[in-house]
Parts: C-alpha cells; sequence; structure tokens
C-alpha cells in the first residue's frame, strides 16, 4: 500500500534538532514528546549550531545523544551550575539544561534558586511526573500527597514527608526570573501551548532579560502502573489541580515576547 | 486520492498508542505483528483515503515515529504569501 508521494509536500518532519537516535525512554513516556518540542523551537528559532545542552541525571540522563546540539552532563542536580558557567564564558551561545524533578527539585533545589536570583541568562526546561522515575518511581519532592509510590506505599503522607513543592510558584518570586511558566503534555492544545512556551522561553535568553524556566507536567506510565493513555489523563486529573497551569512570571520586557510566539503559532 | 497521508517509521514506534487516541479519522491502528524492537508498531489503514494530513498523530507522538504529506491547496501558497 504504498501511496504516490511526489504530489504530497510534508507538513510535518522529524526536527533537525534531534539525532537519529532510537530513545531509551518507555513507550508512551513525554520525555520524548518535550525533547521534540524543544528540537522545533530550537529549528524555527535557527540556533541550532549555537545552542548548548546541559543534560541531568535521571531518565534524561542521555538527553545529550538525543539533542543534536553540542551537549554536557552535569552532577545530579548541578545543571545551572554547570549552565552558568558555560554562559558567562561564552555570552553568545544559547544555553539551557533539561532537569526531571528528582534531579532540579531535589538535590537541585539549591542550584536553581541561586541561578534565578543572580538572573543567569539561562533556559531551564524542567520536566515533572511526580517520581524518581530512572532508579523505579520513589517519592519525589513533587509527588502528590496520598500518592503510593515504591518508598511512600500507603500513600505520601504529608505530615511525614511533606508536601508537594510547587517549583514555578517557588521561582516565580525572585527577582532574577524573567519568564516563569507551568504547562502541559497531556493533550494537543496544551502540547502546542508547551511548545510555544518553551521557543518563548528561548527567545527571552536570545534577548539576554534573565532567567527562563518552563515546568511541563509529563507522564510516567511505568511508575505510575498505568496505560500511556490513561497516564495522560491523571496528569489532567490528578497533577493538574495540584500544579496549576498558567504565567507565573512574565517581566514586562517579556511580554511582546509571548505576543510574538503566540502569533506564529 | 486521500488530501493526506502518514509515513510511519515502523522500527521506531514502541506502540504506545497515543495517536490512535488523537485521530479524528481514526484510520491509525495498531498492528498485529511485532516490529523489531518488539513492540506492536501503529499502522495507517485508509483505504478510503479519509487522511487529511491534519499533524495531530505527529504532535502527540513521543518518538517522532510520523511524517505527515498533503496535498497543496490550490492557490495555497498565493494565500500562505497574502498570510505572511
Amino acid at each position: 500500500m504504498s501511496t504516490d508521494l511526489s504530489q504530497y509536500e510534508v507538513v510535518y518532519r522529524r526536527p533537525e534538532a534531534l539525532t537519529e537516535v532510537y530513545t531509551h525512554y518507555c513507550p508512551g513516556c513525554t520525555h520524548g514528546l518535550i525533547h521534540r518540542l524543544v528540537a522545533e523551537a530550537i529549528d524555527e528559532l535557527g540556533i541550532r549550531e549555537r545552542t548548548i545542552a546541559v543534560a541531568p541525571v535521571g531518565c534524561a540522563v542521555f538527553a545529550y545523544n538525543y539533542f543534536n546540539v553540542d551537549g554536557c552532563e552535569a552532577p545530579h542536580g548541578r545543571a545551572p551550575a554547570m549552565a552558568t558557567g558555560l554562559k558567562r564564558t561564552q555570552p553568545d551561545k544559547i544555553v539551557f539544561t533539561y532537569q526531571g524533578d528528582g534531579d532540579l527539585a531535589a538535590i537541585g533545589t539549591n542550584e536553581i534558586i541561586h541561578a534565578a536570583l543572580r538572573g543567569e541568562n539561562l533556559t531551564v526546561i524542567f520536566v515533572n511526573n511526580a517520581n524518581y522515575g530512572m532508579t523505579g518511581g520513589q517519592m519525589a519532592p513533587t509527588t502528590l500527597a496520598g500518592m503510593v509510590t515504591t518508598s511512600s506505599p500507603y500513600g505520601r503522607d504529608p505530615h511525614l514527608a511533606g508536601y508537594p513543592m510547587r517549583v514555578a510558584e517557588l521561582i516565580s518570586v525572585l527577582p532574577g526570573a524573567a519568564y516563569v511558566v507551568r504547562r502541559s503534555v497531556h493533550d494537543v492544545a496544551n502540547v502546542n501551548k508547551t511548545k510555544a512556551a518553551i521557543k518563548t522561553a528561548f527567545m527571552v535568553q536570545m534577548e539576554g532579560l534573565g532567567l527562563s524556566l518552563v515546568e511541563v507536567l509529563s507522564s510516567c506510565p511505568t511508575n505510575w502502573h498505568m496505560t500511556p493513555v490513561e497516564a495522560l489523563r491523571w496528569i489532567e486529573d490528578a497533577m493538574v489541580p495540584v500544579f496549576p497551569l498558567g504565567d507565573y512570571k512574565v517581566a514586562e520586557a517579556v511580554v511582546p515576547l509571548t505576543k510574538r510566539t503566540r502569533a506564529a503559532r | 486520492m486521500a488530501k493526506g497521508t502518514v509515513v510511519i517509521d515502523t522500527n521506531r514506534c514502541k506502540g504506545c498508542e497515543l495517536c490512535t487516541t488523537v485521530c479524528p479519522q481514526h484510520i491509525l491502528v495498531m498492528a498485529d505483528f511485532f516490529n523489531a524492537r518488539g513492540y506492536r508498531p501503529v499502522q495507517l489503514v485508509d483505504p478510503e483515503g479519509k487522511c487529511t494530513g491534519c499533524t495531530l498523530c505527529a504532535i502527540m507522538c513521543p518518538d517522532v515515529v510520523l511524517t505527515v504529506y498533503r496535498l497543496p491547496v490550490k492557490g495555497g501558497a498565493a494565500r500562505a504569501a497574502v498570510a505572511a
């Protein structure tokens, strides 16, 4: 059943900023989807040749193999510190970190807070799937109250283990942050909004306006013990009420950029 | 002839089925065979030529399995130029 494609035009193809490597992510894991959105944003802004990715520790530890840009690997949680050095020594480069919640919100909380306080000109893609995926689904700082994980088998008890950490809200109050938003990828409309936010975040860095952080609610079908389709529904039903989507900080200088990405969508 | 079509990189597919849930024409179905990596890949079954090339499947795919094609609209280039 081969169709003659000569009369057709391509309306969607693999972005240039992704390599041809097969990813190691589980079936239905939205890490791959978020990688693709970052790659599309890099392609559309034409910055692939001068972008540096900083990979985290966690499921996305091999991100430098998947992005067709220069990349390096930071110690657990230290991606913003490493990115600071890269950006300060090479201010013409576009530096972004791609971090999970076990990386950015646990061991790396200090790094991201101080990077924001210093107003480092970085882009941070923060992927929140409410558990430590790579090590087998243990409780993370972002785990919801009552959520069962391998290290909270009776559900997370906030009196014992604390409440889930809302990173976007936390970073948004810091003066050096220019653009802090929370998005989700549980349906097509939200995927498109996430893409626009990621593109805006890169533009904020290109304009030198300060730290830009996009928190993306992501699924973890394997450790949530759900099918990929159920996992996306669970993001919408359980995670979005705890982690409300929205723009937490859009500095005055960033507002024209958000209008530009919205118009281009 | 269908308005659009998709080309599926069968061995890249991990069979997560997310594309099948967003296809408005319900023409993406899971195969009854396994690909080289042991997953059941998605297939396009479109004998009636229903695909419009809307790209929703590609937008939801976590593994960039799908390349989407669409027939050029008559006068499409001119219209695009006006829009730009």
